[in-house]
């Protein structure tokens, strides 16, 4: 796997990024562009501001004149979607590789137009307004405060100071939390993940293809996996019920023979710092309502049962597509034990977590391990 | 054929149609039609109801999203609601701003169906909306069928 | 390792250039009815979903997400994936492969897009590399113009050969209730219509179009007991190159060559003339009708106009292509490609009506987008 250091107005161009992951993951996995039988891209053409997006990286993917495709959505779906290709006796390998360059567009701009064209588009609503409409509901509904969800924002900002391909990593307190810019209630800056640029890779390979790669990196393997897609308007669901998560949740623990008990670090999806206790209700790891109580309580930091989101999750970096992949590398770094100062001891079933759409409609959750 | 803009601009076309040069018009639909219609011409908000398990959907379903049956049924709504969840908007978003902050959006709970619907809350300091207010909508007085023909919802007693 | 993969059901909307009775969603839920009525099936029976189509043309970010409604969604696992003109046989193959994986056991393709909701030229465009090519080379017609001159010049080859494709096409839309244009057309007609660019006609061409196509896979033991006649994966292959339009191999179609090959390969097809019934190809100019032949080893280098002369490529031919009308007559982008695979599906299926192309028992199904980018699906009526 590949990742570049997530940050801000990178000056390469997408192409180029795609080139520097693509090559990392195929010297981490020692092999060359040959051994790799087909390239699953993530991109999107909104924020690459071009249609057919893959045209753009075909070449710097690995993909010339090989079988190639692209998965428009978060980097975990993109795994999904590698991994059948393999399981369908197809290929032995796949790149996946996703990029994204939030600074070279419009975030406000580009959510706006997830909504209906026909109905909430024209009102302008956007990922950050529709995400505090999310927070408050569930506030509502578990009596979760601001100041408990600014916690998860020192937390995950505090732990990027031990992830040199974070973002922003930083050393905040809940006061620094609660004084940042007002962006909608009950949102505030330090609450909302950023801008970023940034690619990442991963080499996926079946297991007979990966007994005769000669590396001697340890492989992680994938075990279980999920997805699912709840409704689409904001007011055909409740926003605080997390019933596509669970589903899908329950579909990778089935899946990979785990139980909760088993997992021993999270990578989860916190665009906002409300978004991980929700998310972890979802995973089954808080009971419904109680997920803000158990921030609080500091069961999820980096010397808990549970770490969750050791490398600084979304809120120090948020290239979109990206992310769900920076997880499950993380996840990777973790099993294989090269985590450096933010390894969690031991760490043998990882748990990783990606989004689609507006406030987390749609879930796809993974289990790595040994 | 128009000059297309410097390119770093264009990736901005969502939120300024110009800049790529692909102007666009969507195709309203059947149902949305139907219920901008009645929006515009009488005021009124619709929803309608899925034959087979009695959701009611506002806005309107073209299929019920659980039984994927048609949705035929049409029922008037009283069009008053109870916020549900809302959030005041700070910082201004240009381009994307209905008008200038601070503002609120909700989700609107509807009497009469089982959805809520998404829109502005008006005629009230942002700082004293609450959860579970009581609230009706307020229309333009010249509509031409799109969402925005409601103007805003405002606080009844 | 990996399940075997047949199609059971299939849906169409009825083309068109404007649909302005139905939305977008309203155009997906019309295929995914049909295709749950092809396949006598239900929602319930379906158990992932994969969308696709071509953002810039309606400016709907997340596609899948929005379409949720449409589909029958809900509660379900749904991506989206995207290449462009491809589009349609990439949802197809990830359909394919989603089954094939033995993840899920019944997987159901959409591929749909509402070209009137936009400037296409313009929002192909956006294609091309802003920095080095977007202003010279922009859109579709010219680099198709521009490989049949190359082709014209060294195979001899003439505009009268590409205009009997395109009348081949469009009289066979006749039969095609679901088809956009449907008109009676001589080669003089094709030869009379106005020059877009130089030497493709405006009958030459394909139209855009307002259309869903949505297509139900299934693996091996759920396929037997859904359909009678599934139309079996025999091979699901893909190439794409590019990196400029200006390192582009014009002769010929290397990708399209390289998938095909490939694709016989997996398939056992070793003379692809006899041995398919029946062909849908995804030509978007009647000019890629003759050119390409030869890249799909129909005949040797250059003669595909011999072949196309022959008859052999008509209806009552060898070797029929395009029994729908193929693309000239119906081209709603996201769903083009997937219209190929699902009406040479529906022609193994027997359900071909007025087009029904006799007995078929192997055929032959390709997708073209980017640029340069193909490809090919093989479907046979007996297990691979």
């Amino acid at each position: 796997m590949g990742q570049t250091k997530y940050e801000t107005d990178k000056r390469e161009t997408f192409h180029e990024l795609v080139w520097e992951v693509a090559n990392k993951a195929l010297n981490d996995a020692g092999i060359t562009v040959r051994e790799i039988d087909n390239v699953v891209t993530i991109s999107s053409d909104f924020w690459d501001g071009r249609t057919i997006s893959t045209m753009a990286v075909s070449d710097t993917s690995g993909g010339y004149d090989k079988d190639i495709t692209t998965v428009e959505g978060d980097g975990t779906f993109g795994v999904l979607y590698g991994m059948m290709r393999i399981l369908s006796g197809s290929f032995g390998t796949t790149m996946v590789v996703a990029h994204h360059k939030g600074s070279e567009s419009s975030m406000a701009g580009i959510t706006n137009t997830s909504f209906d064209p026909l109905v909430e588009r024209k009102l302008g609503l956007d990922a950050i307004t529709s995400s505090a409409l999310q927070a408050r509901r569930y506030m509502t509904v578990s009596g979760g405060t601001e100041e408990q969800f600014a916690l998860v924002s020192v937390k995950n900002h505090g732990n990027a100071m031990r992830n040199p391909f974070a973002q922003l990593p930083m050393d905040i307190t809940v006061e620094d939390v609660m004084a940042s810019e007002m962006l909608a209630s009950p949102l505030k800056k330090l609450d909302c993940s950023p801008v970023s640029d940034g690619a990442a890779a991963v080499v996926l390979a079946a297991e007979r293809s990966a007994k005769k790669m000669t590396t001697n990196k340890k492989r992680v393997w994938l075990n279980g996996v999920g997805h699912c897609t709840d409704a689409y308007r904001l007011g055909d669901r409740d926003l605080a019920d997390t019933r596509a998560l669970k589903k899908a949740a329950k579909k990778a623990y089935d899946m990979a023979g785990v139980t909760l008990d088993d997992i021993d670090v999270a990578e989860v999806y916190d665009a906002f710092s409300y978004m991980e206790p929700l998310w972890l209700e979802g995973l089954g790891f808080c009971e419904d309502g109680q997920g803000p109580e158990q921030i609080e309580r500091g069961n999820f930091t980096l010397d808990s049962e549970l770490p969750v989101n050791p490398s600084g999750g979304r809120l120090s970096a948020n290239p979109v597509q990206v992310a769900g992949l920076a997880g499950v590398i993380e996840c990777v770094l973790q099993c294989r034990g090269e985590a450096g100062r933010r390894q969690v001891r031991g760490a043998e079933v990882a748990l990783a977590h990606g989004i689609n759409g507006m406030c987390g409609q749609s879930h796809c959750v993974w289990i790595l391990g040994k | 054929m128009r000059q297309l803009a410097d390119w770093k601009s264009e990736v901005e076309e969502v939120v300024f149609p110009g800049k790529i040069c692909v102007p666009y018009s969507w195709t309203v639909g059947s149902t949305l039609s139907r219920w901008y219609v009645q929006l515009r011409d009488d005021g009124e908000i619709w929803a309608n109801r899925c034959p087979s398990c009695g959701t009611v959907y506002v806005p309107p379903k073209i299929k019920c999203i659980k039984c994927y049956k048609d949705m035929n049924d049409w029922v008037k709504l009283p069009g008053t609601g109870t916020i549900e969840t809302f959030t005041v908007v700070n910082k201004e978003r240009p381009g994307l701003d209905p008008k200038k902050p601070p503002f609120v959006y909700a989700v609107i709970k509807m009497d009469g169906a089982d959805t809520g619907m998404v829109h502005l809350i008006g005629g009230v300091e942002p700082e004293k909306v609450k959860v579970g207010m009581r609230v009706a909508p307020v229309l333009e007085k010249e509509r031409d069928g799109h969402i925005t023909d409601i103007k805003h919802f405002k606080p009844i007693a | 390792m990996g399940k075997r993969v047949g199609i059971v059901g299939v849906g169409q909307t009825h083309h068109a250039s404007h649909r302005l009775d139905a939305s977008g969603v309203e155009v997906i839920a019309e295929a995914v009815t049909r295709c749950l009525d092809d396949a006598q099936t239900t929602l319930d029976a379906v158990d992932a979903i994969i969308i696709g189509n071509m953002d810039h043309f309606e400016n709907i970010n997340y596609v899948d997400m929005w379409a949720v409604d449409g589909l029958g969604g809900c509660m379900k696992p749904v991506f989206k994936v995207t290449t462009g003109g491809t589009t349609g046989t990439t949802v197809g193959a990830a359909a394919y492969y989603s089954a094939a994986s033995g993840m899920f056991d019944t997987v159901m393709a959409v591929g749909w897009e509402k070209n009137s909701e936009s400037d296409t030229q313009a929002a192909i465009a956006t294609c091309a590399n802003p920095v080095l090519e977007r202003d010279p080379f922009a859109g579709a017609i010219g680099p198709l113009a521009t490989e049949y001159s190359m082709y014209m010049k060294a195979y001899g080859a003439t505009e009268e050969d590409a205009a009997i494709v395109a009348a081949r096409d469009r009289n066979n839309a006749l039969n095609n209730p679901y088809a956009h244009n449907r008109m009676h057309v001589t080669v003089e007609d094709v030869m009379n219509s106005p020059m877009l660019s130089y030497p493709v006609k405006f009958l030459d061409m394909c139209p855009r179009s307002d259309g869903a196509c949505a297509v139900i896979f299934a693996v091996e033991e759920k396929a037997k007991k859904m359909c009678d006649r599934p139309a079996w994966i025999h091979a699901s292959v893909v190439r794409h190159d590019y990196t400029h339009f200006g390192d582009l191999e014009w002769q010929w179609m290397p990708t399209l060559e390289r998938a095909t090959l490939q694709a016989y390969k997996y398939a056992g097809i070793t003379n692809p003339v006899k041995e398919f019934d029946v062909a849908e190809l995804y030509q978007p100019c009647s000019t890629t009708g003759v050119k390409w032949l030869d890249s799909m080893w129909f005949c040797e280098r250059g003669q595909g106009p011999k072949l196309i002369r022959s008859g052999a490529t008509h209806m009552d031919g060898i070797i029929p292509i395009n029994p729908s009308g193929g693309v000239v007559a119906t081209n709603p982008i996201g769903a083009t490609a997937l219209i190929r695979v699902a009406e040479a599906a529906w022609q193994i299926m027997g359900r071909a009506g007025d087009r029904q192309i006799p007995n078929v028992k192997k055929a032959l199904a390709t997708g073209f987008g980017g640029c340069s980018w193909s490809d090919v699906f093989v479907l046979g009526a007996d297990l691979p």
